[in-house]
């Protein structure tokens, strides 16, 4: 299984215009890439990771994996979804330009799946964020409670 | 402008009395401003946020329901308007365990009666988003006519979050058809912006991940999700990223900050709630949208649309 660092190595370069391979092939790596991203947390989670598809690939079938028991999962759900579409849009795309745009906000989507994925691993235990903290920036509002309603 | 929602409950949430204050005073400013009415949902409290709910289910379940008991059984309302995506989701998922859950209905009917109130029915109040607030209210039309300061040539990338759509099964009234909402691609907030005269950008990852829940106990791993999505955005050509989450919000703003000071990357697209934008299109004064509590230098960019 490809390292967690390589992964991100190899989509950063991917991003930065230096796949060293067509589009079209990039883009098939970056599917390949989230799928191993996928495998390493169905691992970690002492599973062997599906060789299945789901609507014709394997990452929304990890996935789908994945998330079974970790609802929390799901928020990379359409991330997944996203990394498909711009396969499939990059394989529909001839023009150069709009090839490499297209190719780098997949490996955006790549990395936003890594980083969410790593995150999710290395937090054991995850932390949370109380929302009801004040608004540091500006305090003073706190004197004055009714400026929603100002006229 | 459709009488449906003129007049519904308002649960602000914790969030909307601290670090989304200009959420909470762009909304009630957008809602004076078309006449819709919000009544404050009265002695609410916590909807049971992250903290709670990892601790016991239930019990955040019963702090929903309580706030939903006030607004049905006490203030007689049908509908309540919550525009944090924690607050809304939770309430939605208490509507749901209720329905559907006898266990959570006993947990829920024993705290009500020690606490002293009525206990929630399911079904007896319709939970909203501020989304659908506005897109219900007044419609794509409805704005059109009303825009004044029309946000042409400003670029906005939308960004929903995480919790606006998931858990699908929470939310049975999406993904109905033209007309409803997506949980796959939510489109409320582009469409309503887009009426207000914005050029929507396309933005992959409107639904992905901010890194909320990491931001104390792994903030490098926030920062680097965060950054990837303004750099994301503005990568797809976007001045501005829209939110409707206030917990996203202030995570975007603060870890932009942190991107740079950490990893020496800078950013400059700026973060506006989607009401402040709205706002700024209905004419409303940026200081009554609260453009001014930003971290981000939003106020700067509609400057340089000319739109302030």
């Amino acid at each position: 299984m490809i390292a967690l660092a390589d992964i991100e190595r190899r989509i950063e370069a991917i991003r930065g215009a230096d796949a060293g391979v067509p589009a079209t092939e990039a883009a098939a790596e970056l599917l390949r890439l989230g799928e191993a991203v996928l495998e390493h947390w169905v691992t970690a989670r002492g599973e062997m990771p599906t060789k299945a598809t789901r609507e014709g690939f394997r990452l929304l079938a990890l996935h789908h994996q994945g998330a079974k028991g970790e609802p929390s999962f799901n928020a990379c759900r359409e991330t997944c979804r996203e990394l498909v579409y711009h396969h499939n849009l990059i394989a529909a795309t001839t023009d150069a330009a709009a090839l490499r745009r297209n190719l780098g906000l997949a490996a955006r989507v790549a990395l936003h799946l890594y980083f969410f994925v790593a995150g999710k691993l290395q937090e054991a235990a995850l932390g949370e964020f109380c929302c009801s903290s004040r608004n540091g920036q500006n305090a003073a509002w706190q004197g004055d409670a009714t400026m929603g309603n100002d006229p | 402008m459709s009488e449906r929602y003129r007049k519904v409950a308002y649960y602000p949430g914790c969030a909307l009395e601290g670090t989304g204050h200009a959420y909470d005073r762009s909304t009630r400013a957008v809602g004076k401003k078309l006449g819709l009415d919000l009544v404050e949902v009265r002695n609410w409290n916590c909807c049971g946020a992250m903290e709670v709910k990892n601790i016991d289910p239930k019990l955040q379940t019963y702090l929903s329901s309580r706030v939903m008991s006030i607004a049905a059984q006490e203030m007689g309302m049908d509908t309540v308007m919550a525009p944090c995506n924690g607050c809304y989701h939770n309430l939605k998922k208490a509507e749901y365990d209720l329905a559907n859950d006898a266990a959570s209905r006993d947990v829920v009917d024993r705290l009500s009666q020690k606490a002293g109130h009525a206990t929630y029915r399911a079904g007896s109040l319709t939970t909203i988003h501020a989304l659908d607030w506005i897109k219900e209210a007044l419609g794509e039309d409805g704005i059109r006519l009303r825009t004044t300061r029309p946000l042409a040539g400003l670029k906005v990338a939308n960004y929903y979050g995480c919790m606006y759509t998931r858990p699908r099964h929470i939310f049975p009234e999406k993904d109905k058809g033209e007309g409803s909402e997506s949980t796959a691609a939510p489109h409320f907030m582009d469409d309503i912006l887009a009426a207000a005269g914005a050029e929507i950008v396309d933005y992959p990852l409107k639904t992905a991940c901010c890194g909320g829940a990491h931001t104390l106990s792994d903030s490098d791993t926030s920062t680097k999700l965060v950054l990837n999505l303004l750099e994301t955005a503005e990568e797809c050509g976007a001045d501005v990223i829209a939110t409707e989450c206030p917990t996203c919000h202030s995570g975007l703003e603060m870890h932009q900050v942190r991107a740079e000071k950490r990893f020496g990357r800078k950013t400059r697209v700026a973060m506006m709630y989607f009401t402040q934008l709205l706002g700024v299109a209905l004419g409303i004064g940026p200081r009554r949208l609260g453009i001014h509590e930003n971290i981000s230098d939003a106020l700067e960019v509609l400057r340089a649309k000319g739109l302030r």
